[in-house]
């Protein structure tokens, strides 16, 4: 099959019937890995490794806090491409994915922003600071709550999808500012990138690096978030589209009499 | 088997029980609400195909 007939296929995913049809058949996969790695990642980090010479057992934290900003930020970009589709080829199961996904994603940015505040306080001696990393999180998360604020006050769902597409396209300035904001504005209590970053992983750079005891747990918790949330975005948008049905079913009811 | 945290302890503790509340309640929750609009998707298309 060629490359254009690969990504003509994908479209077929657009319809509903066959979107319901696949996710149910991969789900069972995606929780029960995502359960397996959760576990497994969270209990080698809890209690199988070393504490920090610098930062004590609050290391730990690393394995919630680390998978959590990540999805955080990677959800509201799997939102962007989503809200893109639905624009530019009215997609409706790519708009109701970008519905479903934004409650995982504001859970992922309170869990990023609470484990950082309780790690920051004997770390920083401060619960927060208006640092450049936190400040844009912070503002990510209330783009999150517009996000969701502004599907359920709309009441048409093609007007909703195209206003909180466009919010999704405003909002994705700091989505990539909560990544990059210590590489722009080189200040602020928070730390570099120290985990995702090539020359860390490979060592050919020599800024300081989480070490591999650390990394492997913490390479699995990634793993479990990212299943986790693929997981959650199937299930999510499969019911979204039959809460979706459901309003069209009561409208042709109404209409019949 | 419990590893000792030190007087960190609270600190860590209170991380993992924040996050895994709020993990649990997003998977319960969606759980929940999946399981209540596809039953009441069924009911509307079994009334739907009773009443032609």
């Amino acid at each position: 099959m060629s490359i254009a007939a690969k990504a003509n296929a994908l479209w077929e995913y657009a319809n509903p019937r066959k979107f319901l049809a696949t996710s149910e058949r991969v789900l069972p996969f995606f929780w029960i890995s995502s359960a397996l790695f959760l576990v497994v990642g969270l209990v080698w980090g809890f209690f199988f490794t070393p504490d920090d010479y610098k930062q004590g057992s609050t290391v730990k934290i690393i394995y919630l806090h680390v998978p959590s900003a990540l999805m955080a930020i990677n959800c509201w970009l799997m939102m962007l491409v989503t809200s893109l589709v639905w624009l530019v080829r009215r997609h409706h199961v790519s708009a109701l994915a970008a519905r479903a996904a934004a409650p995982i994603g504001i859970v992922m940015t309170l869990i990023a922003l609470a484990t950082g505040a309780i790690w920051g306080q004997p770390m920083w001696g401060t619960w927060w600071a208006w640092d450049p990393r936190l400040t844009s999180f912070l503002i990510l998360f209330l783009f999150y709550l517009g996000y969701i604020a502004l599907w359920e006050a709309i009441e048409d769902p093609d007007t909703a999808a195209d206003l909180t597409s466009v919010l999704c396209i405003v909002g994705s300035v700091f989505a990539i500012l909560s990544r990059y904001a210590v590489n722009f504005w080189n200040q602020g209590l928070h730390q570099g990138a120290s985990v995702m970053r090539a020359g860390a992983i490979t060592g050919t750079d020599t800024t300081e690096k989480v070490s591999n005891v650390f990394f492997y747990p913490l390479l699995t918790c990634i793993i479990g978030f990212v299943l986790l949330f693929i997981a959650l975005v199937l299930y999510r948008t499969g019911t979204e589209i039959r809460a979706r049905r459901i309003k069209a079913l009561l409208a042709r009811e109404r209409v019949n009499g | 088997m419990m590893p000792d945290l030190g007087k960190y302890a609270e600190t860590v503790l209170s991380s993992y029980a924040a996050s895994i509340v709020l993990l649990v309640a997003l998977v319960v929750f969606s759980i929940l609400r999946g399981r209540k609009v596809r039953a009441e998707m069924e009911k509307i298309e079994q009334r739907m195909s009773r009443n032609g």
